[in-house]
């Protein structure tokens, strides 16, 4: 598609010449995300406010030109992609923290702000905003929002949606709408704020957000402990939680993990580990090493290699190593990855790996497994070298095992990445016709041109799946 | 002549690149434009549309290609470990090859329209240069670093000294005991402490006069290169690094110190990537602190008796010394002098906004970089902040000169060299 030289002097318009490019090096640069596909816009806009955003979808619509709003671009299912072609909306410009209210533990934020920095500014005052993807160094709040971001403290503290309470929201057709407050309470009309989270930009693009902070827990301490099975880990991990202890994370590696990291590091890991959770627990400091050595005693029977607890920060930096090292070890395997993000409930994640391990011996295709444990949220890694011919047809076919699998043990397909353009092919798996029909008339309704991130969680034409 | 990658010998970097987009939260040029094209991702795509065939050398890939402090941050912090620095180097001797040398220089001056800078050419920059490099040596990176008709008017720049450092000391000082079993060192002074910090140089002999170890100050050496390796001019590189190679041949030395960490590079890291007949001289490079941290210097500061109203000291990682995961060895010479009380300040380890010549070119966007350092030093509360790169210390003083503090950058050789009796 090409647009119009009056479309994009209308955009230049609305945002200023200096925030409307069309070059094709910019086209490229706001062509990916972190899928690694590539959909080239043919115009990338960098609205300064709400009113602009108001004015661009407005244009958009009068012209039937599709936008697809963009935040750091570091998705995992596609979300952001231009996939076909026309406005790509950045919200880098708009990144300021507007308040931070201490006496109601509320704050107000603009959607490209950087995650960790708003962490950051509440942490100096005492506050906490626990969602914490692995992107949040670089991901954005209206990212998060819009994906529903997670991460590994969300087994204690719940996920992003857990914490927008009101939003400021430019509706598919351009109108201006605020959805929730800033009360903890407030049930007038229907939740709109939890339909925006997590609808990945296809009903409205969030252009401020309302967001529920916490007190900042005094200390946390750090622990990794290696299992001989993964069986061990599974059943400690709910040992742990029957014995009422929730801790704030609960990360496990299996087994290929495991392995990926000896070859790629040189942390020691005894041969006997084929397992290993590492568990933070957080709260008053002298709460903590009850907590810890209680968690040792519950573990202990589970067949326990090895229990390492981190006495300083700095050890505890030194035990978060092996996880944080794993995504770099992984290409060791093989070059590509397919990175899925299956939940299923806690007690069924050693049915799930299980079942992963049995699909990747048929496949003959590495898969590597890690994740958040305490949620049975599984990163799935499919590793192949896409180099090799066969390699991606047998990765597709080998995804859409794990996600029929995740399905039949209780799960979903994706627990916080979100659906985007790579998942939607498989929505009528998990969704009945019934349910996928509602969301189409939501959709519909408030998007007729269909506008807003097309072919985003919903395709235009729904594919046969065999 | 030295062994220069090509762009396609990075093709396996390249293709490692996975879009993560880990690289936005460590790159300071993006922080500042928020543009895609500047951070490490969208570098690394237009390269490989380049090498694709898909691209072409033109004015925006010279400004994109411009577009890198090569401070490293990204490459510390990425999961595949691209060097995306060392690629947009390839990428800008590429230009240098396809488009010639002055392309780098002559594109940029069109795209960033600063017009104060025209009105300095237009006011007799080239008489100014004459008058400023006079003692500098045509190959000097210096030059590159200052090319005069660029430099915005209000920039602060230390004086070119009329007595260069190699002018002021000895070319060799031996120790006043056992001279021969002690270790020898060569200094590479650098051209910003032979020609604008001299008191940097002097401070280093006061040092070793303390410790007692000998020194030698090749007269023959020049330029480590970096300034020309940074534009993609691989022919004064190779001229500069084979004069270098035969200065510091004259005597068998077992270390050969900077005090400038981007020298430390320059001759260090670039020196080692060249081939063998440039390898051995890369591999003795060792910055002076850290030699100084093993020589014992921390113990003997901690023995002399302490002052009483110590100065408060902050301490600013200069990239080239904190990639190679020198970050230690600063602070516990800084900790253990008696006249000086050490405080951390936040960001210590972003890049000051130097970049050697992408300040000249995007001074902008260089001081903007500048200030948040400038806040991390005021909130620190320290009266000053101590590096070990004088590119640095030039920056960091221009930072705190516009944020109006009352604050002075310095190099730790000084502050040592002050509290030694």
């Amino acid at each position: 598609m090409m647009l119009e030289p009056r479309i994009i002097r209308t955009l230049e318009e609305i945002v200023g010449t200096d925030n409307v490019t069309t070059h094709p090096t910019d086209m490229l640069c706001y062509s990916y995300d972190a899928t690694q596909q590539s959909f080239l816009p043919d115009v990338v806009v960098f609205p300064a406010d709400t009113a602009q955003i108001s004015l661009i979808v407005k244009l958009a619509n009068v012209e039937n030109v599709p936008v697809f709003p963009r935040g750091a671009g570091s998705g995992f299912s596609g979300g952001s992609l231009p996939i076909s072609g026309g406005i790509v909306l950045a919200t880098a410009r708009m990144d300021k923290i507007l308040e931070i209210d201490e006496e109601n533990l509320v704050a107000r934020v603009q959607p490209g702000v950087v995650t960790e920095q708003f962490q950051l500014a509440v942490e100096k005052l005492g506050l906490f905003y626990p969602p914490d993807p692995a992107s949040l160094k670089f991901s954005t709040l209206g990212g998060n929002a819009a994906e529903c971001a997670g991460g590994p403290r969300c087994v204690k503290y719940g996920v992003t949606k857990d914490y927008i309470i009101g939003l400021e929201v430019v509706t598919p057709q351009g109108d201006i709408i605020r959805t929730g407050g800033v009360t903890m309470k407030g049930v007038v009309g229907y939740d709109l704020t939890k339909l925006m989270v997590g609808s990945e930009g296809t009903l409205g693009i969030i252009t401020e957000l309302i967001i529920k902070l916490l007190p900042l827990p005094e200390a946390k301490k750090t622990m990794l402990i290696m299992f001989d099975s993964i069986d061990g880990a599974a059943q400690a991990v709910s040992a742990i939680i029957r014995g009422k202890i929730i801790p704030a994370t609960l990360e496990f590696m299996d087994a290929a993990t495991l392995e990926c990291v000896r070859k790629g590091t040189d942390l020691k890991i005894p041969a006997a580990a084929k397992a290993v959770l590492i568990v933070e627990v957080d709260g008053e400091a002298q709460m903590l090493d009850r907590q810890t050595s209680r968690i040792s005693e519950i573990v202990q029977p589970l067949g326990v290699v090895e229990t390492r607890i981190a006495a300083t920060p700095a050890q505890s930096e030194e035990l978060w190593k092996m996880r944080r090292s794993v995504s770099a070890s992984l290409r060791n395997v093989n070059p590509d990855k397919f990175n899925e993000d299956i939940c299923v409930p806690r007690s069924k994640v050693p049915d799930m790996i299980r079942r992963v391990d049995e699909i990747s011996q048929r496949y003959a295709i590495p898969i590597v497994n890690f994740g958040h444990a305490g949620d049975g949220n599984i990163h799935v890694n499919i590793m192949v070298d896409a180099k090799q011919e066969g390699q991606l047809e047998k990765a597709q076919a080998a995804i859409k095992e794990v996600f029929a699998a995740a399905l039949e043990f209780g799960g979903t397909m994706s627990g916080e990445h979100g659906v985007g353009n790579t998942k939607a092919p498989y929505l009528s798996m998990e969704l009945d016709p019934a349910a996928v029909a509602y969301m189409q008339t939501i959709k519909h309704a408030l998007d007729p041109k269909n506008i807003l991130n097309p072919g985003k969680i919903l395709l235009e034409q729904p594919v046969e799946l065999d | 002549m030295g062994r220069h990658k090509t762009l396609e010998d990075f093709r396996p970097q390249i293709d490692a690149c996975v879009k993560c987009g880990a690289c936005q939260a460590q790159c300071a040029v993006y922080k500042s434009l928020k543009r895609e094209s500047t951070v490490a991702r969208g570098k690394i795509a237009i390269a490989a549309a380049l090498l694709d065939k898909k691209g072409p050398v033109d004015e925006r890939f010279v400004l994109d290609m411009s577009q890198c402090l090569l401070c490293g941050s990204c490459h510390d912090k990425c999961p595949n470990l691209v060097p995306t620095d060392e690629i947009v180097l390839a990428a800008r001797r590429e230009i240098a090859e396809r488009k010639g040398l002055s392309t780098f220089g002559k594109v940029l001056t069109g795209v960033i329209k600063r017009p104060k800078l025209m009105d300095v050419l237009a006011k007799g920059g080239a008489r100014m240069e004459k008058l400023i490099f006079r003692k500098v040596p045509q190959h000097s990176g210096l030059r590159l670093r200052f090319p005069v008709p660029f430099i915005a008017a209000d920039r602060y720049l230390p004086e070119m000294t009329p007595k260069p450092l190699r002018e002021r000391v000895p070319e060799y000082i031996p120790a006043q005991q056992d001279n021969e079993s002690k270790p020898l060192s060569a200094f590479f002074t650098g051209c910003m402490i032979n020609y604008t910090y001299p008191q940097i140089g002097e401070a280093l002999v006061k040092v070793f006069r303390f410790l007692d170890l000998p020194l030698w100050i090749p007269p023959a050496q020049g330029c480590c290169g970096l300034p020309a390796h940074a534009a993609g001019d691989v022919a004064t590189v190779d001229q500069l690094a084979d004069a270098n190679v035969t200065a510091f041949a004259q005597r068998k030395v077992d270390t050969v110190i900077t005090a400038c960490a981007s020298c430390n590079a320059g001759i260090g890291k670039y020196y080692r990537a060249m081939g063998d007949q440039y390898a051995a001289l890369g591999k003795q490079a060792e910055d002076v602190l850290v030699f100084l941290v093993r020589m014992g210097l921390v113990e003997k500061l901690q023995a002399l008796p302490r002052v009483e109203n110590p100065t408060r000291v902050t301490y600013h990682d200069p990239c080239h010394l904190r990639t190679q995961g020198i970050t230690a060895e600063p602070r516990a010479l800084l900790k253990a002098l008696p006249g000086v009380e050490f405080v951390e300040m936040e960001g210590a380890e972003h890049c000051c906004g130097l970049g050697g010549t992408f300040s000249v070119y995007h001074y902008d966007t260089s001081r903007t970089i500048g200030a948040r350092k400038a806040d991390g030093i005021k909130s620190s509360g320290a009266e000053l902040v101590a590096s070990a790169c004088p590119g640095c210390i030039m920056q960091l003083q221009d930072s705190i000169n516009h944020a109006g503090l009352n604050k002075q950058a310095c190099h730790v050789l000084e502050l040592i060299a002050l509290d030694l009796p």
